[in-house]
């Protein structure tokens, strides 16, 4: 008996087939079907579920609260704000709030973490073992109590007011804060910012130039005279024709507190240094195994090239790190974002603090006050993690091109 | 704190709470067996376990009273501790039936949060503890403090509309919990404390030495702290107010946790009338004829509650002031039962 060939299914079908049921074929199909008409029912119930509770208790609900005055005031605030503002402006104090802490914290961890998980790769036995005591011990110890920690320590360290530690008389540090002079604004402030601008433009070119010059006819130029030059010179010289381009305005000690001056709470500091060492041992790890990832014939081929072990890593064995390195890092600056709702321990008017705390109590709107805080996180993670896969597109293209 | 928040807005927005909306709160409390009812997550005198794990305070009675006019029994009550800014949110959804926590009455708190208060248990405002070692003898002193407070209450508002009404400028610290907001206090990170009267007194016990800081004169705000129910079950409301007004009552009728037995042969017809010995009033609200002495045997009349929890006989040693009987120089006041 011969075998026939089956004629192969039109392709248009087998392919809508594979796609919409997978292996399964159509009865895979229809139960993905089912399976999102469940999901749709769901949160159809659960919505329409909530408003019929709201409107039986007779609970207000919508947006319309945004637009009411909030009535208290806020320690740190990064724009201009005072209780008579509305509770729009208070969602985005605190949202400033919490994208400075954790920029700044990405920043401090990234740095603490490389140094960290150099160190411990480091044929130093002292360096090593000191950088593998200190990941253990940091990231074992939860989270909170490490931010109560250099609170209470940073507070109890510190003297009153009264009797801060000055710097030359115009820094002050006490349990209220760094206290130093506030740089305002001069007529001359703008040229003098042009000219930075420019100064820094014209350096970048510079380099750009130099470097061309080195990958395409081997010339080494010494630029650091020039763009030294241009860095200080040019702003200098429009110091002295505009005039100086801010004065300082001195802080003073007047009643319980300083006047005048701008100011760094305590709250700020402990929390920064909080998620930064938290999170720099997790990111020393992840650093650690992508450097261990890179196959170490290519650290010996850069030493057999004659370049430091410095430059080795910098140039050779990093860059590849990086592909490894990459994913795992944007978890831990997802994680750090998301621990900085930790603030309301500490008194950091973050967030959750002035917006899913306090707004949330004097309107008494859950439902919308942490769905907004809820869309904000997500938003806030999804642009940090859109910014990182950017960078590892780059970096991948530039790997292999 | 922020967990528990979303657990109880997702609740809430899931529907997951039977009772919520219903007229059927005390059946629910009968067929659960329990009162479960909302307290502060420890203020003495207020609402605070003792070493033994019993909660004790002013608010407290209010909830052991009513499971008292319920099921006769006053320990027939889970306490449920709040934050001030989940306690709401808990009300809403359900899982508390009564919300007994040192809560101000407001206006939009009435309205806007699906709930009603029931009287007032405590009238209070809010003031000012400072360290006595900076001779401060005024709140009109404190231009440029730095001061603390608990997040989630309506302390912060008043606070921005005194310092800008006076002319001050200050700097607010505000934390999540009561403990945080105390030990940033004591640290020194503050120059003063601000809360309810009744609370900086609760609090000040808790710092290692009581005897250097003090209450400043001011009072800034009026602070009725009331009970809550939700929006929805007059039935209910009713009678959580009326076990309020029983206390108050109890007090003036001169009723008290000890002669309640002799007081109940009493031929007064309004102590007959109280006892159900005449008439059906207890009935009425949903309860037996001799809910009035059920509550009194069970807490005592609001004055000795007072006393046990606030007054003279406690560490607070809070005077009557405001909270005495209308007829002695308060404003303490409960319609009559008839």
């Amino acid at each position: 008996m011969s075998i026939e060939a089956r004629p192969p299914p039109p392709q248009f079908a087998a392919r809508l087939k594979r796609a919409l049921g997978g292996r399964a074929g159509w009865s895979g199909f229809v139960v993905q079907i089912l399976f999102v008409a469940a999901l749709v029912w769901i949160f159809y119930e659960i919505v329409a579920n909530a408003r019929t509770n709201l409107e039986n208790q007779h609970i207000t609900a919508g947006f319309g609260f945004l637009k009411n005055t909030a009535g208290f005031d806020v320690s740190q605030s990064l724009i201009p704000y005072s209780g008579s503002e509305t509770y729009t402006r208070v969602f985005f104090v605190g949202l400033l709030n919490t994208l400075l802490v954790s920029l700044i914290g990405i920043f401090f961890a990234t740095l603490i973490g490389f140094l960290v998980a150099l160190g411990r790769l480091s044929p130093n036995w002292l360096l090593s073992r000191i950088s593998g005591g200190y990941v253990e011990l940091v990231r074992n110890l939860p989270l909170l109590f490490q931010i109560l920690f250099w609170y209470l320590a940073v507070l109890a360290a510190l003297p009153g007011p009264r009797q801060s530690i000055s710097l030359f008389g115009s820094f002050f540090l006490s349990n209220r804060g760094l206290i130093i002079p506030k740089p305002i604004g001069n007529p001359a402030f703008e040229p003098f910012v042009m000219a930075v601008a420019v100064a820094i433009a014209a350096a970048f070119l510079l380099w750009r130039y130099a470097r061309r010059q080195l990958f395409q006819s081997g010339k080494l130029i010494t630029i650091w005279p020039y763009v030294l030059g241009l860095l200080v010179g040019l702003p200098l010289v429009t110091a002295l024709v505009f005039g100086a381009p801010v004065r300082f305005e001195f802080p003073e000690l007047k009643g319980f507190n300083f006047a005048g001056g701008s100011r760094v709470i305590p709250g700020f500091v402990a929390l920064t240094l909080a998620l930064s060492t938290y999170t720099a041992a997790f990111i020393a790890e992840i650093v650690r195994a992508g450097i261990l990832s890179v196959h170490k014939g290519q650290m010996e081929a850069g030493a057999s090239l004659g370049l430091a072990r410095g430059s080795v890593l910098r140039l050779i064995v990093i860059p590849q790190a990086l592909r490894v390195i990459l994913p795992p890092l944007t978890n831990q600056y997802l994680n750090l974002t998301k621990n900085s709702s930790l603030a309301v321990a500490i008194g950091y008017p973050d967030l959750v603090s002035v917006f899913a705390g306090t707004t949330l109590s004097q309107t008494g709107q859950a439902i919308e006050i942490i769905g907004i805080t809820m869309g904000v996180y997500l938003l806030i993670s999804l642009v940090t993690s859109a910014i990182m896969s950017f960078y590892g597109w780059r970096l991948g293209r530039s790997l292999e091109g | 704190m922020k967990r528990v928040s979303l657990v109880f807005t997702l609740a809430l927005a899931a529907g997951l709470s039977t009772n919520a909306a219903t007229a059927q709160t005390l059946k629910t409390v009968k067929d659960r067996g329990l009162l479960s009812c909302g307290v502060s997550q420890g203020l003495p005198g207020f609402s605070s376990p003792d070493d033994k794990g019993n909660w004790t305070g002013i608010d407290v009675d209010v909830c052991r009273a009513v499971a008292a006019a319920i099921f006769d029994d006053p320990t027939k009550v889970k306490f449920v501790p709040l934050s001030a800014k989940d306690r709401f949110t808990a009300l809403q959804s359900g899982e508390i039936d009564v919300l007994s926590r040192n809560t101000t009455w407001t206006l939009s708190r009435d309205t806007s949060l699906g709930a009603n208060f029931t009287g007032v248990t405590y009238y209070d405002g809010q003031g000012f503890l400072v360290k006595k070692s900076l001779k401060v003898n005024s709140a009109l002193e404190l231009n440029s403090a730095s001061v603390c407070v608990q997040t989630g209450t309506t302390t912060e508002q008043n606070l921005a509309d005194y310092f800008k009404g006076n002319n001050m400028k200050y700097e607010v610290i505000a934390f999540g919990t009561a403990d945080e907001t105390v030990k940033a206090y004591e640290s020194g990170r503050c120059d003063v404390f601000t809360s309810d009267v009744s609370q900086l007194y609760a609090e000040r016990l808790k710092l290692s030495n009581p005897a250097d800081h003090a209450v400043l004169p001011e009072v800034i705000s009026k602070e009725p702290l009331g009970p809550m129910v939700r929006h929805g079950d007059d039935q209910w409301f009713d009678l959580v107010k009326w076990t309020l007004f029983a206390m108050v009552d109890a007090e003036e009728l001169g009723v008290t946790q000890k002669n309640v037995g002799e007081m109940a042969k009493s031929d007064k017809p309004e102590l007959k009338r109280a006892f159900g010995t005449d008439g059906n009033l207890g009935e009425q609200l949903g309860l037996t004829k001799d809910w009035f002495s059920r509550i009194v045997k069970a807490v005592g009349n609001y004055g000795e509650s007072f006393d046990r929890n606030v007054g003279s006989g406690s560490k607070l040693g809070i005077a009557r002031g405001l909270n005495q009987l209308w007829n002695k120089g308060g404003i303490q006041y409960a319609p009559p039962i008839r």
